[in-house]
């Protein structure tokens, strides 16, 4: 339901865009004055702005950076067995694809002709 | 102009396909030509789209009668009641679509003047756009089962051909094949139902059919074949296995308008659902159907992205998950309608799926486009190989940052807006399918921290340009929109997802907007 004032009238409560960026930039003001009364001791171009990689030495900046197959490592680790049974029906073979096909149109056909239409 | 207004539905499907089949022959004469032939051919339709939901909200459902006598003679005297032409019957739900289809069309064509310059067989990428554009547009507008057909066959040769665009040494070929033998196991699964309709009814209308209906064992049959076909052309879990060899594959700015081609399956599967079957089908079962591929799809989808490291592969497991979304709502829509549910919650969730399809169109095609940028300059799409384009590129972050967050259900952004609608209305039907959608997004949001961090994060690894302007005017444009929806939401429930909700759920109307009195 659209109320006034670009308010969308949710079952449990209202959204308004405006609103929410107003106090998001409320919010942001009052980071800002809380970061700009901490630390000034930040200088640019000095050691402080190596990476710090749990204090081991670091090469370069380059290899610092963490790549995409690294992150959510403990995640994919943790979810191993479900990866692998995911991992083992994307086969990439679209004969496979067609038997996914065949497979749910037999499902469907059982349960249409089960509860398809209204008794 | 009155006469012209009336024509406007037979106009957004012929502009593209005739002027895409006189592209090659403007392509020989100027290659600027060329560009500004196809610009202004989307930017027609994209016009012509806009003028159709106003016609539609003002007047109501269009009907056009292909070769009538008349624009909107749907029956003629001599065809024993029977509407014997093809009709193209544009609801809101079908104009709003037909927006979806061109908006995201004429994004990725100008994104196209640069990003495939140079390539061979220009103006038969550009043929192939704009029949793809007019196969879509058919899709989505014609009342007619046997003209669905047709015009899904026209679309996925286009699509197939600009998936294959880059050969990539194979690899995008053996991508169209794939996608080609799907398409056309699809198709002709969907055509045996339609054969087997004829067959009973004598009818190819699809507000004939519905008014015939008799629900016998062989409409049993058609139902799981429809059902299966399309919600395997749309993309959705467990037959989404095309959609990231397809996706991956093609051109960045071919992806996105690949995301609004298998949303025209999902619309074909949500009107035979609601305007063929109806319910006189057990809308509980049949809703039920699209909320288990909704959840699979949001779930599997989601967590196949999250390991990817191919750029384009991750998105397209997003677009997969971002479909079950569209599922969700529209199934619990389903599942409640005819019930006093239907009015308390159901039609919200149906609205939130309906919203949530332009959004994704938006969001996603705008995350293709910016794929396709960061490719275009690095000529690699392994995740592993990226890294600090933020410090050279930064209105392809900029753009990639707000479709991220977007589809991730940020605020203020349009994702948000659809998503809430969803997680509200599905709660009340079910708390654990809103549970699940919210997991999902944050899953999706984690997702996109990776190809942020991966691609455009840390110490600068390529010293490369921003992109061309045309790329950047493509990306634009669904940004501004994306932008515009997420803060003013009304605009776009008042004006197409609130009148496309209703026009679905009402069965009546539709086989009356073509039958009429009959």
């Amino acid at each position: 339901m659209v109320g006034a004032l670009n308010t969308y009238v949710t079952p449990s409560g209202f959204w308004n865009p405006i609103l929410w960026l107003i106090a998001f930039l409320i919010s942001l003001l009052l980071a800002y004055i809380i970061w700009s009364r901490g630390e000034k001791s930040y200088k640019k171009e000095t050691e402080q702005v190596k990476p710090f990689f749990a204090g081991n030495v670091i090469e370069s900046k380059e290899r610092a950076h963490v790549r995409a197959h690294n992150i959510y490592w403990g995640f994919v680790e943790a979810l191993r067995p479900y990866y692998m049974a995911l991992k083992r029906i994307h086969t990439g073979d679209v004969n496979d694809y067609v038997a996914w096909f065949i497979g749910v149109t037999s499902f469907m056909l059982i349960i249409y002709f089960l509860w398809g239409v209204k008794p | 102009m009155t006469e012209f207004i009336h024509h406007i539905p037979a106009l957004i499907i012929v502009i593209p396909l005739l002027w895409g089949f006189a592209t090659p022959l403007i392509g020989r004469l100027s290659k600027k030509g060329m560009y500004a032939w196809v610009v202004t051919a989307l930017a027609i339709t994209e016009a012509l789209t806009i003028a159709q939901i106003y016609l539609v909200l003002t007047q109501g459902t269009q009907v056009y009668v292909m070769g009538g006598a008349t624009y909107n003679t749907t029956i003629p005297p001599d065809s024993g009641g029977i509407p014997v032409r093809i009709i193209l019957t544009v609801d809101a739900f079908s104009a709003f679509m037909a927006f979806t289809a061109a908006t995201v069309t004429l994004a990725g064509g100008i994104y196209s003047i640069t990003s495939e310059e140079g390539t061979s067989g220009e103006s038969m990428y550009y043929t192939l756009l704009l029949l793809m554009l007019s196969g879509m547009l058919g899709m989505v507008m014609t009342g007619d089962l046997f003209n669905f057909f047709v015009f899904l066959e026209i679309n996925s040769l286009a699509s197939a051909g600009l998936i294959a665009y880059r050969v990539g040494k194979g690899i995008s070929v053996e991508a169209a094949f794939k996608y080609a033998i799907i398409s056309s196991v699809g198709a002709l699964i969907y055509l045996f139902g339609v054969g087997i309709l004829y067959g009973e009814y004598d009818a190819l209308n699809l507000a004939m059919v519905a008014s015939r209906m008799q629900f016998t064992g062989l409409d049993k049959v058609v139902m799981a074949l429809f059902t299966v076909a399309l919600a395997m052309k749309a993309g959705s879990v467990p037959l989404h296995y095309w959609v990231p060899d397809a996706y991956g594959k093609a051109p960045g700015a071919i992806s996105a308008i690949l995301v609004t081609a298998s949303q025209a399956s999902l619309y074909a599967l949500f009107r035979v659902c609601f305007s063929l079957f109806g319910l006189g089908s057990n809308t509980l079962t049949t809703g039920w159907f699209l909320i288990s591929l909704g959840l699979l799809s949001m779930f599997v989808g989601v967590t196949m992205a999250l390991i990817q490291t191919d750029i384009k592969r991750l998105m397209a497991y997003h677009a997969i998950s971002q479909t079950g979304y569209m599922l969700l709502g529209v199934g619990v829509g389903l599942a409640t309608l005819g019930t006093a549910a239907f009015s308390q919650y159901g039609l919200q969730a149906m609205e939130g799926g309906i919203f949530h399809i332009i959004n994704h169109a938006m969001y996603k095609g705008l995350l293709f486009l910016t794929a396709g940028a960061v490719i275009y300059r690095l000529g690699t799409s392994d995740l592993n190989k990226m890294g600090g384009l933020a410090h050279n590129m930064k209105y392809t972050t900029v753009f990639f940052m707000i479709g991220a967050l977007s589809i991730a259900g940020i605020p203020p952004f349009n994702g948000f807006a659809s998503k809430l609608m969803i997680y509200e209305s599905t709660y009340l039907f079910n708390p654990i399918l809103s549970i699940i959608a919210i997991v999902v997004s944050v899953l999706t949001l984690a997702s996109f921290v990776k190809v942020f961090h991966s691609a455009f994060m840390g110490p600068k690894l390529y010293d490369v340009k921003e992109v061309p302007k045309a790329m950047l005017v493509g990306m634009a444009i669904l940004t501004s929109l994306i932008i515009l929806f997420g803060l003013f939401p009304n605009i776009a429930i008042q004006y197409l997802v609130g009148p496309a909700a209703k026009a679905l759920a009402n069965q009546a109307a539709y086989i009356s907007s073509v039958m009429g009195g009959a």
